[in-house]
């Protein structure tokens, strides 16, 4: 069997990257010998430096699943929860899990113990709600946290939905973790996770920044889901993320000053002919068809907005340790699922023009209502505020059933001949001014 | 006196009239403004007080033909978003002068953020619903959202929503919520009397008038009903659940009954109905606005976009079914509606648990042919009625 990660060259940083992954999942199956408690909780918007201060270990279960889908898992898990009784329109995380689940291991074979505590973190998905109840009926004994974290609905974050994040966490989340681990809300223990995060978050942004230069020596979107693990995940706010940073920042600041490329299935990307803006989840049960159909046609993407559903560092955000509390609520309110439409068009926009792209593409997944309903209004919305023409492909995050690789292949190639068309009568136009 | 027959019938006039055309009527004769709001809850109050006809937009139904609304979204996204873009684009909601979206879920959200690019001079608000369920958290939360919007639509029409107008609004919709639990309770007891084909014109006519007349058309209705001399038939009962927000089309429901199913209890049009109980009652002094951000948390209906603390899944489900004494429980949910979806293995082990029979059916607002859907809830029926007599 194929596994789509392992099929990729990698650059250092990417075996650093697995590595640290390797080590989370080895901790986490050893948490009941080392009598850690596991805290489920999902991505986008989570409390990573808050868990750290109580020491406890956070499964997410979207990782889970996209790790499953990497490793072509979860092809059979979403089957097993159809057999379950779960219909075949709804998301296939939540059957990817749901299925893993049944089998009592995780993605690398690695047992996953149950969870001491479920803290939903509601942050830009309605579904993560539905997944966290499933969760509770699979987990009767699990503690049960709630974190509602209001939406952008008019694309700003007002001092009542502040108060009401930060509420919740001192009367409703604080509180449950304290009783799960015995130990008190240490807030100075809280500051010095922050203030790493602080410290990777700013290596991130250079990094996603450097996809400015031409050529790109990175790709911001198949490659960035690499750059991004460690930081959505168990190691922000740690020193192995700091590290992690650090160490990816030297690799692309040599791939600046030698103008290379980034590293894709199809070789380094030197010659790149097209920059392209991506909206939406990558596929992951054919990452590296997918990515091989952009690079083979020296495709570079050099922004994204799936990278930044775990926060938008690049707009100015950074955790704050001096408002530990205030800033976790503001990092879970800033997420790019948690902006109104009009707002996550206005940002594709941006980065098409200051990150001088040919083009954008949005990859629309069945499985994410939150991510794909709207997104062929943001499609012209797009167009219509760069004069940059968009594309459109759709498929699934782990289903494989939805990835059909000839149809998404003409599509991507069509657009791409457009461009092309584009670009020559640009260049006429141009030839025959006077 | 009017028939039952001739009060649903006029009902149905109104269900059917994706123009609103009683609401362009009324915004004549009184020079208001009118606001919409989508499912699946939004307080009809708050609109009110701040001097605007509240309008429940449920989708275009099997009545709008979809030309521009495909456009707009994937094949794997439910209909109602694609016929409320439709009739946005065909100017058919032109007499709403604001369009509220609750959090419902991710489809209805992201309709918000559409209908402010498209529709950029109307007044476009998103209600968060609180999942915090703490009075001094959630609630406060909630009832801030509440007063936000009111105040919005008050800057529109240039009507303060005060607290005495709030109160007024909340009597009126008091007497809404007692009638509509009176025809719930009244079909339930006799459902040959009130066929649920009638019950939901009825209770969606209110979509479009003022509650006064409303609750006028309800009254009339129940007491029709109950002097109605239909007699009873060897019907099945059921629970209908999964149709809160896109909803089936009439033919749908109609199909139901001939297949032999009385329908004891739904979760159609939820809007219409979301508080349980006169919110009033019992209150004295506080804030109206504290008062009706309270009823969502102690007297909301279980759906699957509210998150109940503490609740074992689909409880409320079972003690529904034992209510009304229904026998099976039909899931009818539309297509591609995660909510319903999602929700729905967990409700259907709580029915195994009880031993509560159910089947499983799918729709969407615009499915003209119920051929499958009748040989499937014909059987259900047969299947629960053979049982009963073993
Ligand atoms: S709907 Fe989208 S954001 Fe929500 S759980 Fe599924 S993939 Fe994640
Ligand atoms: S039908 Fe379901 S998915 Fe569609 S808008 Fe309504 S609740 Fe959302």
């Amino acid at each position: 069997m194929s596994d789509e990660a392992r099929d990729i060259p990698k650059e250092p940083s990417m075996l650093r990257q697995k590595e640290l992954v390797g080590g989370y999942f080895d901790r986490l199956s050893r948490a009941r010998e080392d009598g850690k408690k596991v805290v489920y909780t999902f991505v986008p918007g989570n409390l990573t430096e808050l868990l750290a201060a109580f020491d406890v270990i956070p499964v997410l279960p979207e990782i889970n699943a996209l790790q499953s889908g990497i490793r072509k898992k979860s092809g059979a898990y979403v089957l097993e929860a159809e057999k379950l009784g779960h219909s075949e329109d709804v998301c296939t995380y939540v059957k990817s899990d749901i299925g893993m689940l049944r089998t009592g291991v995780g993605p690398t074979g690695q047992p996953i113990p149950e969870p001491d505590l479920l803290l939903l973190s509601y942050t830009g998905c309605y579904t993560f709600m539905k997944w966290f109840e499933l969760l509770k009926e699979q987990f009767p004994r699990a503690e049960i946290a709630m974190l509602h974290i209001p939406y952008q609905g008019d694309g700003e974050i007002t001092e009542d939905m502040k108060k009401y994040v930060s509420d919740q966490m001192r009367n409703e989340v604080i509180p449950k973790l304290e009783k799960l681990t015995g130990t008190k809300y240490d807030e100075d223990k809280l500051r010095s996770h922050l203030e790493l995060s602080a410290k990777a978050e700013d290596d991130l942004v250079w990094v996603w920044e450097s996809a400015k230069n031409h050529p790109s020596p990175i790709d911001g979107y198949f490659g960035g889901v690499f750059y991004i693990g460690p930081i959505f995940t168990a190691f922000r706010g740690t020193q192995a993320g700091v590290d992690y940073y650090r160490l990816l920042r030297d690799e692309v600041e040599q791939r600046v000053a030698t103008k290379e490329g980034p590293i894709t299935p199809v070789g380094q990307l030197n010659e790149q002919r097209y920059r392209i803006v991506v909206e939406g989840p990558p596929n992951w049960t054919s990452f590296r068809d997918f990515w091989s159909m952009f690079a083979a046609e020296g495709a570079v993407c050099v922004a994204s907005t799936y990278t930044r559903v775990g926060g938008l560092y690049d707009q100015g955000f950074r955790h704050d340790p001096t408002r530990p509390l205030e800033t976790l609520g503001e990092y879970c309110m800033g997420c790019y699922t948690n902006l109104e439409l009009p707002l996550r068009s206005k940002l594709i926009a941006k980065y098409v023009k200051e990150y001088d792209a040919d083009g954008f593409i949005c990859h629309s997944v069945k499985s994410c209502n939150s991510f794909s309903a709207g997104q062929l209004l943001i499609l012209r919305d797009v167009e219509r505020q760069t004069g940059v023409p968009g594309g459109f492909v759709e498929s699934d995050l782990v289903d494989p059933r939805y990835f059909s690789p000839a149809n998404i292949k003409n599509r991507l190639e069509s657009y791409f001949q457009m461009l092309e068309q584009k670009r020559a009568g640009g260049a006429r136009a141009r030839e025959a001014r006077p | 006196m009017r028939t039952p027959e001739q009060i649903a019938q006029e009902c149905e006039d109104i269900t059917l009239d994706t123009r609103f055309e009683k609401v362009r009527a009324w915004r004549e004769r009184t020079g208001g403004k009118a606001c919409g709001h989508l499912p699946i809850y939004v307080p009809r109050e708050i609109i009110e007080a701040a001097g605007m006809l509240p309008v429940g937009v449920a989708g275009g139904g099997d009545q709008v033909e979809i030309i521009r609304g495909d456009a707009y979204f994937q094949s794997y996204i439910c209909q109602i978003p694609r016929s409320v873009i439709e009739m946005g684009l065909n100017e058919r909601l032109d007499c709403l002068d604001g369009m509220i979206f609750p959090a419902t879920c991710d489809v209805i959200r992201n309709l918000s953020g559409m209908w402010k690019i498209l529709f950029p001079d109307r007044y476009v608000a998103y209600l968060d619903l609180p999942h915090n369920h703490e009075p001094e958290i959630g609630g406060k939360f909630y009832a801030h959202e509440l007063r936000r919007i009111a105040k919005g639509l008050g800057e529109r029409t240039g009507v303060e929503p005060t607290d005495e107008r709030l109160l007024e609004a909340l009597a009126r919709h008091d007497d809404n919520r007692t009638l509509v639990e009176e025809l719930y309770d009244l079909r339930a007891e006799r459902p040959h009397a009130v066929p649920t084909s009638e019950l939901y014109v009825v209770l969606r006519a209110g979509f479009q008038l003022p509650v006064e007349e409303h609750n006028a058309v309800l009254a009339e209705y129940i007491e029709a009903a109950k002097r109605s001399d239909r007699q009873p038939l060897d019907q099945a009962r059921v629970v209908v659940v999964g149709t809160f927000c896109e909803q089936p089309p009439l033919g749908l429901l109609k199909t139901l009954e001939r297949a032999g199913c009385y329908i004891v209890d739904d979760d159609l049009l939820v809007a219409a109905r979301f508080l349980r109980g006169r919110v009033l009652e019992g209150q004295n002094g506080g804030s109206p606005w504290d008062l009706l951000a309270r009823a969502w948390f102690d007297r909301g209906l279980n759906v699957p976009s509210r998150y109940v603390p503490g609740e074992k899944k689909g409880e409320w489900l079972v003690r529904m079914c034992r209510e009304r004494h229904a026998e099976g429980v039909i899931f009818c949910a539309p297509s591609f509606c995660d909510p319903a979806l999602l929700e729905q293995p967990m409700l259907q082990n709580a029915l195994d648990a009880a031993g509560i029979a159910h089947t499983n059916l799918r729709y969407a607002e615009n499915t003209a042919q119920f051929g499958a859907i009748h040989e499937q809830s014909g059987t259900f029926a047969d299947s629960i009625k053979l049982w009963s007599q073993t």
